[in-house]
């Protein structure tokens, strides 16, 4: 006799993502689904809008990593009019990525995804939050990551107009420039950055690491999956937010493609399901071999460990230390361990803090002039950042008058839909068949786990929660009928 | 086109020249089709538009705006405003799924109730061949009670 | 002595309103003190039945941000309404309908239709789209719920109390609103909790905005590099501060960048874009159709420009099918 058995995200998504899983008469998995059951149509609203207001439209598709999609926008307009920022612009756009990285990194950890860690998988969904995380590190601790996050955030008003929801990006510049007078501010809050994410990656060693147990989660097969990974890079293969190519690397860790954003559409395709509004992006010169990994398939994984795995370095000297602190302790690159999100999202704080620091130093960044005016007649222009969740695309194509005629989101966390929904079929796995736990809380803990370390902002794919997600699971008999139901 | 359409057309006419017209038309016996539900405004400058927009909303087919002609404003330029607003109002229209055409525009003195009578037997077929408006909203639904 | 309940709840939001709360930083911590919150998806862990078995009226107050898109999102407001004394909408989308009210200039099927077979990024020949009903070979069948064409206010489902507008709200406008309510200094019924003045009366370059604003042209941000002491309005930008309620303190003009208008309207306006439109219409300094239309031209959409964060709550809100004839 099947079983089915329905995780849906219902009080803080609304029905917004929810998971069916289908077992077999065994009592195996046969089939999970990822449902994503809503659409907001950006792509299809954004025609008949003038091209430059994008910058502002599009971040309403997630208040959470509004910045992500700013500058994506803002870069395919450069690419749309053909022109390019001055120096001080440059500096002052990846300076401003850098800032929202890092206190973007510090609330999934510290807020929405890290609390599974620090305060442990065995713990009551009532402790897995903020006021958990804080019990556990203590409220001085949580004092520092509020007025950490707070003094990069008043950064970020200062430079962009908002924080949530910026407004600077133009195509060829940004409308504010930094001044002398400016500068030292940026470095004092760099210094204390990097400080903050150093003892972030402390945090998580004494928590995690030194914990048996944990490790063991990390490295269990439950959560592991050898997929292809992206993730954007410099000229030297290092981890880069803000511009680049997107490296492509196979599960055994060689580059598979190197490519440009302007190229993205040989190598990305999306592949629809008839259960799910949200599309499953996979590589297009590989196929869609149905929901499952290894070399022969698609699909490919993005966000943290994707991004370090895809590179072959950091680009600053104590994130190169901490990623290679991390693959000597997982065994090699690439790690195939979804956990490992968790650890490699620190590393790029330290990153972004590092980089913080150079660009404040920057001696470009403070130059008058901060625009190039367009003077071509655009057409297309396609964009490229890395989000914290992942790559994130936008296409536009215009008239002569710069008025969006067709627009292409490919966004973060939607990259890694297909592994997500591997994971859960996992996990179901595990917890379904013999070995796995028999309490519904042990059941939920498990699949909400390997959901959680993707740090899913379904406010990008679709429109849920980043972050924290409440579960549901309904398991059904073959006609439907409601066995039993577990909510978090 | 349904033969017995007759549209529901708002007229808004400045009271120094367009409703003077009106009255003038009355008073000489002038035939002219009763579509129009005539609303006197102070000057074609008053008519925000805002008022035009509610009376799409209210379920007006077509909306007509008299005023003076320019040089001849009752306060100067207000005329003139009336003109650019409803100028890139026209614009709009068409992206809320609104013919453009809908909306209209004259410049009709005091003396002239014969043009008005003319200009009001040429608009009314002009909806009649666009078909009702009649912007249907389930008030129920779409009620938004103003800040 | 008990303390006064709070819940948060959001309905077709990005979640910077909620990004909003936590941005009140160390200020939030006595907030959270002086309440007990007993509904936040967000934070904690309470669950919709939960709310469900609260009496009617038990919540002191509640803040719902996001527009209503999905009939989940009607049901959830109609319970935070039975069950709360007052309701906040919070936040644009929530008073106004937000960004994502764009999607009234457009329907389902055209949404539906250009994701699943037209996106450049679709694998070729793409045959397959989503189905509300789906049998699967195993005997089960997946269901997508049906969402509408239209997005919604949140006083066009439920009775509303209060607004906070902003895209998002300033942490410390907030914090005064919350402030006041929990005091018990309740303003009048419907309030817009922000100062009801324009915008112009915060900005810095104020001072530089003539007594009579006539402009001779209109500019798009990315054709010229603005004065950055002087009015954007008077240099030819579409600011619509004057149009806007203020309470922002002008951060978009700070960057150099002018006022798109998401705080909504001042306090007698029923259409912020009809309103807005008028604004910039009004100001240009010319009669001559020609020149107008050379223009205006530079508005390409007034919809987007003008109603960009209003379209649900406009007289007109929803783009109407013209029938072929």
């Amino acid at each position: 006799m099947g079983r089915t058995i329905r995780i849906d995200p219902v009080t803080r998504l609304e029905g917004h993502g929810r998971i069916e899983i289908f077992l077999d008469e065994k009592g195996e998995v046969n089939r999970a689904y990822l449902q994503v059951p809503e659409l907001r149509g950006f792509e299809v609203f954004a025609v008949g809008r003038p091209a430059e207001d994008m910058p502002q439209i599009t971040p309403r598709i997630c208040g959470v990593c509004p910045m992500a999609h700013h500058m994506a926008s803002t870069k395919a307009l450069d690419a749309l009019y053909q022109v390019e920022p001055p120096a001080a612009a440059k500096l002052i756009r990846e300076l401003a990525y850098n800032i929202f990285m890092l206190e973007d990194h510090a609330l999934h950890f510290f807020f929405l995804g890290g609390p599974d860690f620090v305060v442990g998988p065995r713990a009551a969904p009532a402790e897995r939050n903020i006021l958990g995380v804080l019990g556990k590190v203590g409220l001085e601790v949580g004092k520092r990551v509020i007025a950490m996050r707070r003094e990069l955030r008043d950064l970020n008003t200062f430079l962009c107009g908002k924080v949530t929801h910026p407004v600077t990006g133009l195509p060829g510049g940004v409308a504010k420039g930094i001044t002398e007078a400016d500068r030292p501010r940026f470095g004092e809050v760099a210094a204390r950055g990097r400080d903050f994410a150093l003892f972030t990656l402390q945090t998580f060693e004494q928590i995690v690491l030194n914990n048996r147990e944990y490790v063991n989660l990390i490295v269990s097969d439950t959560y592991t999956h050898r997929t292809y990974y992206m993730g954007m890079v410099d000229a030297n293969n290092r981890v880069n937010f803000y511009d680049g190519k997107v490296r492509v690397v196979t599960p055994e860790g060689k580059e598979w493609r190197k490519f440009a954003p302007a190229d993205y559409l040989e190598v990305i395709a999306e592949h629809t399901e008839p259960w799910s509004y949200m599309k499953f992006p996979y590589l297009r010169p590989i196929g869609w071999k149905g929901f499952t990994d290894g070399a022969d398939s698609g699909i490919f994984s993005v966000a943290p460990l994707a991004r370090l795995n895809a590179a072959a370095g950091m680009a600053t000297p104590q994130a190169q230390e901490a990623y290679e602190k991390m693959f000597a302790t997982l065994g090699g690159k690439p790690v195939h361990h979804t956990l490992a999100n968790h650890w490699a999202r620190i590393i790029e704080m330290v990153y972004a803090a590092e980089r913080l620091q150079e660009l404040a130093n920057a001696p470009q960044l403070t130059e008058p002039n901060i625009r190039t005016l367009p003077t071509a007649t655009p057409r297309l222009g396609i964009g490229v950042v890395e989000a914290p969740r992942g790559t994130l695309i936008h296409h536009y194509e215009t008239d002569a008058r710069g008025i969006i005629q067709r627009a292409n989101l490919i966004v973060a966390t939607q990259n890694n839909a297909a592994r997500i929904a591997l994971s859960v079929d996992k996990a179901a796995r595990a917890l379904l068949g013999k070995e796995g736990p028999a309490d519904d809380q042990g059941l939920l803990n498990m699949v909400e786990m390997a959901f959680r370390a993707y740090d899913p902002c379904h406010g990008c794919a679709t429109h849920t929660l980043p972050g924290g997600l409440a579960l549901r699971i309904s398991i059904r008999d073959p006609q439907g009928k409601l066995l039993r139901e577990i909510r978090t | 086109m349904n033969e017995d359409f007759e549209p529901r057309i708002v007229g808004m006419f400045c009271n120094w020249c367009t409703y003077l017209a009106a009255d003038l038309a009355g008073t000489s016996r002038m035939k002219y089709p009763p579509n129009v539900h005539v609303v006197r405004t102070m000057c074609s400058g008053r008519v925000d538009p805002q008022l035009i927009l509610w009376a799409f909303r209210c379920g007006a087919d077509g909306v007509l705006v008299g005023g003076c002609h320019f040089g001849d404003c009752h306060y100067q330029e207000g005329n003139h405003k009336a003109f650019r607003r409803i100028l890139l109002l026209k614009q709009l229209l068409p992206q809320l799924g609104i013919e453009p055409e809908r909306l209209r525009l004259e410049w009709i003195s005091a003396a002239e109730a014969d043009r008005l009578c003319a200009v009001i037997a040429d608009f009314r077929e002009q909806i009649r061949q666009l078909g009702p408006l009649r912007a249907p909203l389930e008030e129920e639904k779409m009620e938004h009670v103003p800040a | 002595m008990s303390r006064p309940k709070v819940a948060f709840y959001w309905c077709a939001s990005c979640g910077g309103c909620e990004e909003a709360v936590v941005d009140l930083a160390e200020n939030i911590l006595p907030v959270v003190e002086a309440v007990d919150i007993v509904f936040w998806p967000v934070a904690l862990d309470f669950k919709r039945k939960d709310v469900e078995a609260l009496e009617n009226r038990a919540i002191d107050v509640a803040f719902i941000n996001g527009a209503i898109r999905l009939s989940e999102q009607e049901e959830m407001a109609k319970l935070l309404r039975e069950k709360s004394k007052l309701v906040v909408a919070y936040g644009t989308c929530a008073y106004l309908g937000g960004i994502p009210g764009l999607a009234n200039l457009t329907d389902r099927e055209s949404i539906l239709h250009y994701v699943y077979r037209e996106a450049p990024s679709l694998a070729a020949n793409p045959d397959t789209m989503p189905q509300e009903h789906v049998r699967m070979a195993e005997d089960g069948v997946l269901e997508l719920p049906h969402f509408d064409d239209t997005v919604r206010t949140l006083d066009q489902v439920i009775d509303v109390d209060y607004y906070i507008p902003g895209c998002p709200p300033l942490p410390q406008l907030t914090l005064e609103a919350v402030q006041k309510i929990l005091k018990g200094e309740l303003p009048p019924k419907g309030a817009v909790l922000a100062p009801a003045q324009a915008l112009c009366q915060e900005c810095e370059r104020n001072a530089s905005k003539p007594e009579r604003l006539m402009i001779s042209d209109i500019k798009r941000v990315h054709e010229v590099i603005p004065d950055a002491k002087t009015c954007l309005l008077a240099q030819g930008l579409l600011c619509l501060g004057p149009a806007t309620r203020g309470g922002c303190g002008a951060l978009c003009v700070q960057a150099n960048m002018p006022c798109t208008g998401c705080f909504g309207p001042l306090e007698p306006i029923r259409d912020f874009g009809g309103k807005a439109l008028s604004l910039v219409a009004s100001i240009v300094d010319s009669t001559d159709e020609k020149v107008l239309r050379e223009c205006f031209a530079k508005i390409p959409d007034p919809a987007g420009t003008f109603y960009r964060y209003s379209l649900p709550a406009a007289l007109l809100p929803q783009r109407r099918k013209i029938n072929a004839r």
